[in-house]
């Protein structure tokens, strides 16, 4: 945990989520997006987006690739104008505005950093003609480069830096005109994978410090979750779910959303009063609005499965049964160590010719003696079982 | 959410972007680019082609007479035609004329004295119906009377009609249509020689270990600094009546299509060498190491990697040597005798016969092999940039005796018969009298006592060379700059790349008789600069625009298509982008630019032969105009002021680049 007082701005994390949870919501929207569309001839690459945005808050875009994510951000930016629907910013109709006349700064996956200046210059390339003295532009551009962690460093050129520095000295030109938005395209993609951790959080650390909203387009499921106070899932197009990431990754409103951040098993079945049945059982799950006999979806995260000792089912037995109508027997099929977790290949009678995935820990698999071929019993607890529509 | 799916896109207006100043400005220069396109490629080219259809003759029956007698009794109206059929004056044959065209009206009067008391009066049947008196054009229904005196000055004006008798005409003169054959055949044989002669040349630069290869490289790229007159004249040196090895051609006279054909290829060369060179560099190293691996021979790789890997860049090669050769002017006119092709065809009609419609005519003919061999080249290029973007290892060449001394001697006798032609060229200039007195001595640079234009030519050609140079890379830059780094507005942009890619396809004298039509017609507002050097400039840029846009448009292309969306979101104008960053960071490839523009406007001669004026000279049509005179010498001492001209240009375009370069690209070095 930090603890930072800032320039001005005192605010701790704490600040930060009670912000997310009360204030936040209570603030008007700042960004609003209304019943956007987008086409490419018979193409619709966005259908009818509606989206608010509160002051101060980061929100990422996710999804698969040509799911209409980014289209949004050009959208927002005023770089690929939408074909319906209207955008404001701050109360001010902004939909029809050239990106000149709109109010963000942006960073794109390419740094797009101007070569032949030095960093001090790219930095400084939006605060001049703005009727700034010199001094007070060299003033603000020392402080950005301080900001960003990259001081002494304007007399370079961008192609002596590394991917990360450059990504920064990007982040340090578009914050520097105090823009009421920032956009990040795919910020952090070029970047490898240890920079990318370290800069994901200085982005996070930066936005907070800034309380600039902030809209972030990515692929990158754990980038969403670990640095959005909200996260838009899209696909095809249309909005999947809106939600923190808490809600996206434990409540996951569609099957896709499901299946895209996180993994889940699958298993087709039928809907049953407050359960589900699959394979040869009916499971006790979370509550659903399905009428009985419905064909279902019933989808379960490796890591929700809870393994259980010998003889879970006696009374008396060291481990918790929450809800014995939802355990299982099975056997291990295959185990495949990941690190910090054993992921195992379950197969039992009940399932029928289905397997079950399931994420054990290392303490776990310790206490029970896993090992492939051993037979166990697992719980599905109840309320981590969900239930999907399923389509014909 | 799930359900907005199925749903359709709502009915409603297409959203419009509201237009900022930058963009306003940028689109107001794009309109003004594509106007400069429109007025100086697009509206000339159009004219040339209604001319080509365009028929005039005097159409008899238009024309109604009056006479009075002495006394000023009026007589019957009656036709010229009718008075034609009466007196035969003038017979079937010759009522078809040019545009030029005047019939004297005092010829349908056999008896017609300027001195009789007797009046005339005239008036069209048809309101299109037009006769001159003096200088004044009249026409319409109404009567008009005229004195003897003044009657004498009437002359009847043709009636243009549209077409194909032109082409009819030209397909039934064999002298003119054999050029078409003459030209094919020429065009086929340079080509093929000149691909063979650079595939090795270039073979040997990029695939042996041979010596020198710098000093062939420098050599090979000579042609492209003089005018493609200079082989034809240092030709006649060699083979020609008086030429010094004339018993090796054992009387076959260079005059003709050897001498076409051998100067063809010493022009040629570098632009296929060039192509073909570019293509064997990228070639990969482990397609080769996979043949040797599978024991293939030298001679089986050479078949099946080389050459299939090679095989754009050769029939890229071939197509821009064809398109060279047939559209080239100065050498055939020089060296070609009795041996017509097309473009010397353009020139005899125009200025020769002042057949401005024939000449239109050839123009169109040569069109049509210039057209098909661009459409073909443009196609066979879009397959070639997926060969390059493959990430390849370079190949290595490993020394081998006997192959790399073979290059070498390939190469030396390819030196030898370039440097051959340069060096017979400067002799011929500096000698007093071939063969007869080979005693040195500046004489034939005394410019200023022959006809051509002296001195002042050189002058002027420097004068057209530097503006091209400038407004040239100015005008094509902004261009490919406005048809790049725009967005929207896309039927504009690509009706702009349509224009900027025509020039290539245009052969230079089509371009300046085309040039004659649009800019020398009185009616049109531009009529001003014909005969100045402003429409030099503008031809020579128009002639030269697509080599340097698509220069323009590589190095663009290069550069982050996310600079206008940043600079823009930090609200700076475009055009300081463009100033601060686009342009130095593009500045080698425009400084390519000029210094391409600045070469080809001191060597061209075909477009601007039509337009110069007596105060507008050029070195390269003096070298035309003093050959012709039998003044050859001094054309050959001129020819090499342009290639000291153009070496020098070079230079200094090598030192500005290397400084240039060096305090603007500073941030090229890590």
């Amino acid at each position: 945990m930090r603890h930072e007082t800032l320039a001005g701005q005192p605010r701790t994390p704490t600040d930060v989520s009670a912000m997310t949870a009360a204030s936040l919501n209570t603030k008007p929207a700042y960004l609003k997006i209304s019943n956007v569309w987008k086409a490419f001839g018979d193409f619709h690459a966005l259908k009818d987006i509606s989206l608010d945005i509160r002051e101060g808050e980061f929100v990422c875009f996710l999804g698969p690739s040509g799911c209409g994510k980014t289209t949004l951000l050009r959208a927002v930016a005023g770089l690929d104008l939408q074909t319906r629907g209207t955008i404001h910013q701050g109360g001010k109709d902004i939909s029809t505005l050239p990106p000149s006349q709109r109010d963000y700064g942006i960073v794109f996956q390419s740094y797009a950093l101007f070569p032949n200046l030095t960093i001090a210059k790219n930095i400084a390339f939006g605060l001049e003609n703005t009727k700034r003295p010199r001094a007070e532009i060299e003033t603000r551009v020392t402080e950005l480069l301080k900001l960003v962690g990259l001081p002494d460093q304007g007399n370079k050129y961008p192609a002596q830096l590394s991917g990360g520095q450059q990504q920064r000295i990007a982040l340090a030109r578009a914050i520097a005109i105090s823009p009421g938005l920032l956009l990040l395209d795919e910020p952090l993609s070029a970047l490898d994978a240890k920079v990318r951790t370290h800069l994901r959080h200085e982005i996070k650390e930066l936005q907070r410090k800034l309380g600039v909203t902030t809209i972030m387009v990515t692929h990158d499921q754990e980038e969403a979750l670990s640095m959005a106070d909200r996260i838009v899932v899209m696909n095809h197009g249309v909005i999947e779910q809106i939600g923190t990431p808490t809600e996206i990754y434990r409540h996951p409103a569609t099957l896709f959303v499901a299946d895209f951040i996180g993994e889940a098993n699958k298993f087709e079945g039928n809907a049953q009063k407050g359960a589900v049945s699959f394979g040869s059982k009916t499971f006790k799950c979370a509550s659903h609005a399905f009428d009985a006999g419905a064909p279902v979806i019933a989808a379960i995260r490796p890591e929700d499965v809870i393994p259980h000792g010998p003889g879970a089912r006696s009374p008396g037995a060291p481990d918790v049964v929450k809800q014995p109508q939802n355990l299982l027997d099975v056997t291990i099929g295959e185990m495949e160590f990941l690190g910090s977790f054993w992921r195992t290949r379950l197969r039992g009678p009940d399932l029928g010719d289905e397997t079950l995935i399931a994420d054990f820990s290392i303490n776990a698999a310790r206490r029970l003696t896993l090992a492939e071929g051993t037979a166990l019993t697992v719980e599905l607890p109840e309320e981590r079982l969900l239930v999907y529509p399923r389509g014909q | 959410m799930a359900m907005a799916i199925d749903a359709a896109l709502p009915t409603g207006r297409k959203l419009k972007l509201s237009l900022d100043r930058d963009e306003i400005t940028k689109r107001g220069l794009m309109v003004v680019i594509a106007l400069y396109l429109v007025v100086a490629l697009a509206a000339p080219l159009y004219v040339m082609l209604s001319k080509s259809f365009s028929t005039y003759s005097f159409d008899l029956a238009k024309f109604e007479f009056q006479v009075s007698d002495k006394d000023g009794n009026w007589g019957e109206p009656i036709t010229a035609d009718a008075l034609n059929q009466q007196l035969s004056v003038v017979p079937p044959a010759k009522l078809g004329t040019n545009s030029d065209g005047r019939l004297q009206a005092t010829a349908f009067f056999p008896d017609f004295s300027f001195r009789s008391p007797v009046k005339y009066k005239i008036r069209g049947t048809s309101d299109d119906a037009s006769f001159l008196v003096g200088l004044q054009l009249h026409s319409g229904t109404e009567w008009q009377e005229f004195g003897s005196n003044e009657f004498r000055r009437v002359m009847l004006r043709p009636s243009r009609a549209i077409g194909l008798e032109n082409y009819t005409t030209y397909f039934s003169t064999p002298t003119l249509f054999r050029s078409i054959e003459n030209s094919v055949f020429i065009a086929i044989i340079s080509t093929v020689v000149t691909v063979g002669l650079a595939f090795g040349f270039a073979y040997a630069l990029n695939r042996s270990c041979m010596r020198f290869k710098d000093a062939f490289k420098l050599v090979a790229m000579v042609p492209i600094l003089v005018p493609s007159l200079l082989p034809g004249i240092a030709l006649i040196y060699l083979f020609g009546n008086q030429g010094l090895f004339k018993d090796v051609l054992m009387g076959v006279p260079i005059y003709g299509p050897l001498g076409i054909v051998v100067g063809s290829v010493f022009f040629a060369f570098p632009h296929a060498m060039i192509i073909i060179s570019t293509a064997l560099a990228i070639s990969d190293q482990r397609h080769y190491e996979a043949a040797a691996s599978l024991r293939a021979s030298s001679w089986r790789t050479f078949w099946t990697v080389t050459i299939p890997g090679a095989r754009y860049g050769l029939i890229s090669a071939a197509f821009v040597v064809f398109t060279l050769v047939i559209t080239d002017f100065g050498l055939p006119k020089v060296i070609g005798g009795q041996f017509n092709v097309l473009a010397v065809d353009i020139y005899k009609q125009v200025i020769g016969q002042q057949n401005f419609e024939m000449g239109a005519v050839v123009s169109v003919i040569l069109l049509v092999p210039a057209i098909a061999a661009f459409v073909v080249d443009r196609m066979v290029q879009k397959k070639q940039v997926a060969l390059l973007s493959a990430r390849s290892v370079p190949y290595q060449p490993k020394p081998n005796r006997r192959f790399d001394a073979l290059c070498l001697a390939w190469c030396s006798l390819i030196a030898i018969f370039i440097l051959g032609i340069m060096a017979t060229s400067q002799f011929a200039a500096l000698v007093k009298l071939w063969p007869y007195d080979l005693s040195v001595s500046l004489k034939h640079y005394a410019f200023d006592r022959m006809d051509g234009g002296g001195w002042g030519s050189y002058y002027n050609s420097i004068r057209l060379a530097a503006l091209t140079a400038v407004f040239g890379t100015i005008i094509v830059f902004v261009g490919a700059y406005m048809v790049e780094k725009t967005e929207g507005f896309r039927s504009g942009r690509s009706a702009f790349q349509f224009l900027a890619m025509l020039p290539m396809a245009v052969p230079g004298m089509v371009l300046g008789l085309a040039y004659i039509f649009f800019f020398n017609d009185p009616t049109n507002p531009l009529h001003a600069i014909y005969g100045t050097m402003t429409i030099l400039v503008v031809c020579t840029i128009t002639h030269f625009y697509t080599v340097g846009h698509l220069t323009a448009l590589t190095a663009l292309k290069q550069i982050d298509q996310e600079f206008e969306p940043v600079a823009a979101s930090l609200k700076q104008p475009f055009y300081k982008l463009f100033a601060r960053v686009t342009v130095p960071v593009c500045l080698p490839a425009i400084l390519e630019i000029s210094i391409y523009l600045f070469v080809n406007a001191m060597t061209t001669v075909s477009a601007v032969v039509f337009l110069y004026s007596k105060d507008t000279a050029l070195a390269s049509v003096a070298v035309l105009n003093m050959d012709d005179a039998g003044d050859v010498a001094p054309a050959a001492a001129m020819a090499m002021m342009i290639f000291y001209t153009n070496a020098a240009a070079r230079l200094i375009h090598l030192f500005i680049s290397k400084v240039l370069v060096a305090r603007t690209q500073a941030w090229r070095l890590r």
